[in-house]
């Protein structure tokens, strides 16, 4: 199983195993990771799943789309380059070690 | 009222009726609050408490699957001491005589005694009571059973038929759509969604639908289903009877109320609860689709809020009741509904408005609906437009407003165009 490592907004530092095809988002919630609050549960609809991409995984994780680049214009914590809506990143077996940062507001 | 004269079972703990959404999420904040005695959920499904809206949606479509669906792994209710007895119905439930605690009786016969009582149990679909409505083939949209044999049923069909114009029905519709599937919706009233949006948000999804293959009977009765054992056909009260491998129902929900009955709580659609979550009996709280609550802005009306944004803020409030806190800040109710690639997305409650204003052009697919009463902005649905959605959303949780005769010019983003409710009204301003 690939791993997640999140670091919450409280500086705690969370390590989850991830099935293949589930959502970070998914992933963090189903354990209690807490911080990323998921009102729509992924529907791309609430941008209340907000993290930061370690500058390493970047690539890997991909583009943001049209739809989810306007909504993070709208997070409640300030955008940066690597700000991504976690329930829009899918875990592959590419993805292990993956690590994120849980933006503080949600 | 049934009382209990002797109680038998220890009384500790909040028991939880109800593992959905709001039993859930009332769960946590009693444990993110710090109460600390046990907590016990009975959920009478067979999994723990898990996301209805893909059901509808993407695991119709097949992109996700049971798994995704769960809401917590099992891990996660030993790691926070929540008993979640799932596949477990509550049949009684009976309240101390001395005002405090109670025990509930399950399906199998045993006794769950509590200290502390919370109602979540949610809503069942509404059904058809017409000739026909037994026959194999005539699916509902509710549980995971439901969708999974829906799922198997349009992986074989030609015909589907979909009865109801909500957004259960035209989600459907699009997922029927997107497998190739012959669609037709029939819906009673002479629009689409008639009871959540304008006139012109209906228009456009008839017209959105129409261009995706959908066909439509609007203002269109159904009075029979034919068929021998498996569903052929759908009457329609003009005597029109449209061929269908498939029917999807989908006519609303019944909140699901028998046990606050048994209680003697106050009902009316739902459990009726007050601001703070609290049934008619201040020691029971409830929360969720079973509720009906005063609407935020005019606490005369009982509103029945079907959302997940509901469940899971209602939950948090009633959490807060039971552990005698103040209440959580309000927040706006809003929703979404994603039928194929139409996303939705709504902003407040648009029920009562007396003017609104289209922002965008329906046709692009892309606009906005914002709706006013007393010349204030009270909701907002966005197709397509999630800049609009959030700036309305944000507008309504600092309590602003966006002036109904600058919302509709694009070059300015909605963002830019919040104002305070007092500040000075452009001239000609209607009040
Ligand atoms: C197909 C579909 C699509 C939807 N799409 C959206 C959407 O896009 N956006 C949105 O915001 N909302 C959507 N909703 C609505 C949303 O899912 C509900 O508002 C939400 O699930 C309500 O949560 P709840 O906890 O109140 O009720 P439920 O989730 O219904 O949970 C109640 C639970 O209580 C159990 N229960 C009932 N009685 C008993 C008893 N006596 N003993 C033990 N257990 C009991 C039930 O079995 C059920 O599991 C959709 C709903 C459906 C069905
Ligand atoms: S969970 Fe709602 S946008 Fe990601």
């Amino acid at each position: 199983m690939p791993k997640i490592i999140l670091h919450s907004p409280t500086g705690a530092l969370f390590t989850v195993d991830a099935q293949i095809g589930a959502s970070v988002m998914e992933t963090a919630v189903k354990h209690g990771v807490p911080g990323i609050v998921a009102e729509c549960g992924g529907a791309l609809s609430c941008a209340t799943c907000h993290v930061y991409i370690a500058d390493s995984f970047i690539d890997l994780t991909g583009q943001a789309d049209d739809f989810e680049d306007e909504m993070l214009d709208d997070t409640a914590s300030v955008r940066k380059p690597n700000s991504r809506l976690s329930c829009q990143i899918r875990m592959t077996a590419a993805l292990d070690g993956l690590e994120a940062e849980i933006a503080p507001e949600q | 009222m049934t009382l209990l004269t002797n109680s038998v079972t220890a009384c500790t703990g909040t028991l939880i009726v109800g593992a959905g959404q709001a039993g859930l999420q009332l769960a946590v904040s009693l444990r993110e609050n710090g109460y600390s005695a046990p907590i016990t959920i009975a959920g009478a499904e067979p999994w723990g408490a898990y996301q209805r809206p893909p059901l509808s949606k993407s695991f119709l479509n097949g992109d996700v699957d049971e798994d995704n669906l769960s809401l917590r792994a099992t891990d996660f209710y030993t790691e926070n001491a929540i008993d979640a007895r799932i596949g477990t119905r509550i049949w009684d439930i009976r309240l101390a005589a001395s005002g405090r605690g109670g025990e509930a009786f399950t399906g199998d016969g045993r006794v769950l005694g509590f200290e502390k009582l919370a109602l979540t149990t949610g809503s069942r679909p509404r059904r058809l009571t017409i000739p026909g409505a037994d026959l194999t083939g005539v699916c509902y949209l509710r549980s995971i059973p439901d969708a999974t044999h829906l799922r198997t049923l349009l992986g074989v069909a030609h015909t589907v038929v979909v009865i109801g114009g909500g957004f259960i029905g035209l989600e459907a519709a699009a997922a029927a759509r997107r497998r190739g599937l012959d669609v037709t919706l029939v819906e009673s009233y002479g629009r689409l969604l008639q009871r959540v949006v304008a006139p012109p948000v209906s228009a456009f999804y008839r017209g959105a639908h129409d261009r995706r293959g959908v066909h439509f009977r609007l203002g269109s009765g159904v009075i029979a289903l034919h068929g021998d054992e498996r569903v052929t056909g759908v009457e329609l009260s003009d005597g029109t009877v449209l061929p269908a491998d498939v029917v999807i129902v989908g006519i609303g929900v019944e909140p699901r109320i028998e046990l606050a009955h048994r209680l003697g709580l106050t009902c009316s659609r739902g459990i009726v609860v007050d601001e703070s979550a609290r049934t008619s009996n201040p020691t029971v709280v409830a929360a969720g689709d079973c509720t009906v609550q005063p609407h935020p802005q005019h606490p005369d009306t009982l509103v029945s809020l079907e959302s997940v944004q509901n469940a899971v803020d209602q939950a948090k409030v009633a959490a807060a009741t039971l552990l005698g806190r103040n209440r959580p800040p309000t927040t706006v109710p809003w929703f979404w509904s994603d039928q194929g690639d139409l996303k939705l997305q709504i902003a407040g409650l648009s029920t009562g408005f007396d003017d609104f204003v289209v922002r965008g052009e329906p046709d692009s697919e892309s606009f906005s609906v914002l709706y006013y009463r007393d010349g204030h902005l009270i909701a907002a649905d966005a197709v397509n437009r999630p800049h609009d959605f959030m700036a309305v959303k944000r507008a309504l949780s600092l309590g602003s407003t966006i002036p109904s005769e600058e919302a509709t010019n694009t070059d300015f983003t909605l963002k830019a165009l919040i104002r305070a409710v007092d500040a000075p009204l452009p001239a000609g301003r209607r009040p």
